[in-house]
Order: structure tokens, then sequence, then C-alpha cells
């Protein structure tokens, strides 16, 4: 109903304000940093395989997933440092914290690694406090959060010996590991700061090398502010034929578990071959937005979601 | 049926026992495995039953089916109730009909949702016409807000109908949101 629509889309209208303004102070970190922005397809011939993430074919491409593959392409043609905010489309993810269609604000930086995309985080967060609410504290669903960098890291090793009393770096066990994070580890975070989990188990290592040195671990790191997933960094992989092996085999698993064939991103794979060292991190811009929002559900941020569309 | 598959209102079988789901809660670490947290209510007792079900897993729906009856009578056992097809006749307790007691009137029709022999739910015609019994009549002392005022159904509704409504008219209520829609002539 027209009157029901017009009544909700007015009442979103101070959190849509805010949402825009922080597209504009992000967008101000970048271009004092010196990154470029671009945009990449939304609509690709192939994607990354990732086990848990289902795509939505277009003919017979598919809506992206993630603008990774194809802003590394970037990166191993030179551009030193880029940013994007893209639409991002993942079939059946809708609850709370989710929509199938959802934008994310992913960044590069050439020569660099996951700890410097985690401390871009930093940086443009507590912008955001400051320039949003004056202040290095939000609040956000009835809990002051202290925002002041830096903010406390852990391994995810302490991190799960803490929450959940077994180790997944001596004993990786993937589908264990994604209930008990969200069952028993992220719930012992604390409330009131944030809080960055650095080193996932290698099989989890995804786009991510593996660290150096330590090679059971991989330079991969998530943060988490206010009980939510905001950002997931990696240390770029840029050895093409580690990558091509764990492509193959996220793909065999995919047909196995899902029944689904997928084919290898190939001209990623041969833009590898020039891919710099690079750390590279995907923020997940709703929930940034629900943050400084106090926003309890995404449905409070973004204008119309899969139910309104 | 895949987890992935079920919302809020689907109906499964657990144990044999017919549930609807309430709430279906999603959370999903990012790059990691969907985990559903389902709060479910017992259709026979109401009871409520939390299950977490993580992506991949199957679940039974309850087979579900629907068909048509018609109210007869309240007596002191509940609600009577004919199938229009058998003639069959059906009393549903008080607890099973709760506030659409509001939206019945002799010889109302209404849908039955099945489980087996079961009854899940009944369900009154979207739009019901109803007379007003008893309205506040417009003065300076009544509570009238801008828009309307408060009148009472012929079934015991309490109604927010607007200020021209009388006692006596016969108006056309939402049975979804329990709102007035509009006056219906008189015949």
């Amino acid at each position: 109903m027209a009157a029901g629509e017009n009544e909700r889309l007015n009442r979103l209208q101070p959190n849509l304000r805010k949402r825009a303004e922080v597209y504009r102070i992000a967008r101000n970190f970048f271009e004092e940093q010196d990154f470029l922005e671009v945009e990449t397809p939304v609509r690709v011939p192939a994607i990354a395989p990732e086990l848990f993430i289902v795509p939505v074919p277009s003919e017979d491409w598919f809506l992206n997933t993630s603008p990774e593959l194809h802003m590394k392409r970037l990166l191993a043609a030179g551009y030193p440092r880029l940013f994007q905010f893209c639409h991002c489309f993942r079939r059946g993810e809708r609850g709370r914290l989710h929509n199938p269609e959802f934008t994310m604000l992913e960044w590069y930086r050439s020569g660099g690694d996951y700890r410097q995309v985690v401390n871009d985080t930093e940086c443009i967060v507590s912008a955001l406090a400051h320039r949003l609410h004056n202040s290095s504290h939000i609040t956000y669903q009835g809990t002051n959060i202290d925002l002041t960098v830096p903010w406390p890291r852990i391994t995810v090793h302490e991190a799960f010996l803490a929450g959940a009393g077994w180790d997944p770096v001596a004993d990786p066990d993937p589908l264990r590991f994604d209930v008990d994070l969200v069952e028993k580890v992220i719930p012992r975070f604390a409330a009131d700061r944030p809080t960055i989990i650095m080193d996932y188990p290698s099989p989890m290592a995804s786009l991510a090398r593996l660290k150096p040195g330590e090679p059971q671990v991989a330079e991969r790191a998530e943060i988490f502010i206010g009980g939510l997933e905001i950002a997931n960094a990696y240390s770029e992989l840029i050895d093409r034929r580690e990558q091509e092996a764990r492509f193959i085999n996220d793909i065999a698993e995919i047909e196995k578990v899902h029944g689904r064939k997928m084919k290898l991103p190939m001209k990623f794979l041969e833009a590898m071959d020039y891919l710099p060292e690079c750390g590279g991190i995907a923020l997940g811009v709703d929930r940034l937005v629900m943050l400084f929002c106090d926003a309890g559900s995404i449905d409070e941020v973004m204008p119309f979601t899969s139910d309104t569309a | 049926m895949d987890i992935e598959n079920i919302h809020k209102n689907s109906k499964l079988l657990i144990d044999g026992i017919p549930y609807n789901v309430v709430d279906a809660e999603f959370v999903k670490p990012g790059k990691g495995r969907a985990i559903y947290r389902l709060r479910l209510q017992n259709l026979r007792d109401y009871s409520t039953l939390d299950r977490t079900y993580h992506s991949g897993e199957k679940v039974d729906e309850a087979s579900i089916s629907a068909h048509e009856e018609q109210f007869l009578y309240q007596e002191r056992d509940g609600f009577v109730f004919m199938n229009t097809e058998t003639y069959e006749q059906r009393t549903l307790p008080d607890k099973m009909i709760g506030d659409k007691k509001y939206y019945l009137k002799d010889g109302t029709l209404v849908t039955m949702l099945m489980h087996d022999d079961e009854v899940l739910d009944v369900t009154p015609p979207t739009f019901i016409d109803m007379t007003i019994a008893e309205s506040a009549v417009s003065s300076k002392t009544d509570t009238i807000t801008g828009q309307g005022k408060t009148a009472t159904t012929e079934t015991g509704l309490t109604i927010e109908v607007p200020i021209f409504i009388k006692e006596g008219d016969s108006i056309k209520v939402d049975t979804r949101t329990g709102r007035y829609v509009e006056r219906v002539n008189k015949k």
C-alpha cells in the first residue's frame, strides 16, 4: 500500500541521510590517502568459488558476490590503491543482518598486508564517530562502545580457546568453526570495544596468503563491532598456482555438497602472474551504517530490501 | 525439504508433531555456514520450541490441506462448524478460536487448515460485514480522536470507526488487521 510505504520510507529518512554521510566521509578518507575509486561489473562471467556463498545466476553469468577478482585484475595492471562501493548479491541470505543484495566497501593497498587495511578501517570508523557523533564513543543497542584506536586484537586460536574451548588451528574443523564462532566465540567478545580476530586456520584461508613462518594459519582478519561482523581482511595470496589449487579444491567440494558446477575464473588467475603484494578488505557498508544509526536491523538502513523491493 | 526454504509461518513436522515457524532468525559468518534459529509453536498445545539448524539440513514439512466450513453457533464447549461438502460437524474449543470469535457470525464461511484430520487453524474471510451494536454519540465530552471514535460491533469487536458511523450501521472490517474498511449500504 502506497501510504504504508511512504510512511516507512519517511521514517527511514534520518538513517538514509546518515548513510549518505558515511559514504562522503569514507570517500574523503580514501581521497586523502590517494586511493582511486573504481567501478567493476556487477554482472560477471566467473566468480571466486565459495562453499557457503550461493551466487545469483544471470543468464549464463552471475551477479557478483564480491568485486574482489576484478579489483585484483586492476591491481595486477599496476593500479596501486583502489576502493569501490559495490552492490553484491548472495542468494538466500536474508535476516536481521542480511539482505541478498547489499553494499560492500572494498579496498586494496599494493605493498601492504592485512594489518594496514585493518588500520585503515580503524581510521575510517574513528573518523565517522567524530564527524557524525563528535565523540570516540557510540551507543549501539543500549551498549556504549569505545572506538578509540587501536582496537583489541586477538588471534583466532586464542579467541576459540577462550570461547569454545578448542583449538581450530591444531584441529581444523570448518563446520564446527562456523557454528561455534556464532554461538560461543562472538558472544564472548567485550561488548564495549571492537574486536579484531587475526590469523584464521589455513583451511579457511580463501584468498589470503599463509602466514610466513607459520603456515598453519592464514593472514586473514575479521573485525567485529557491537556483535556485528563488519569487515574481512586479507594479506592477499599472490601465488597463482596455490590459488588455482585452492579454487579447484573448492569447486570439487561445491559440486560434491551442493551439486553446483562452477568454472575457474581464468582471467583472474592469468592476472595473478602480475599481482603485487597487497592487502585488501571487504567491509559491509549496511552494517557500518547500522552501527551509526543504532539500527537493530538492516531493514532500517536501506530503503528497499528483498521484502519491499 | 531444505532448511533454506523455511520461513516464518512454514509448517514443520518434528517427531510427528506439527509446528508453525513463529520466527526464523538467519545468522551467518560472511564466508561460513548459515545457521537458522527457529522459534516453533506446537500447533497442538501452543507451547514453543527453539531449534537450531544448519545450512544443508533437511526438515519435514507437515502435510497441510484446507477446506471450507460454515460457522453454525457457539455453545458451552466451544464453536460449532459444519463441513459444507460432507455436512459433518465439529466443535472447536474457545482457545483455538481466540480473537477470531469477533469475526464469526452465524453462517460465516471459514477456511479450516488441516494436518491430516486435525484442525490447525481457522481463517475467517478477509472482509466481513458487521453491524454496529454500540457507538459513542458525537459530543464534546466523548473521547473522539481526530479521525474517529470507538465502537463495538454485533460480535463484540471493539473498533475505531469514522465519526459519521452510527449504531445499526453496517460496516466492512478487514479481519487481518481488525480495522474498519468502509460503510456498507443497507439493503
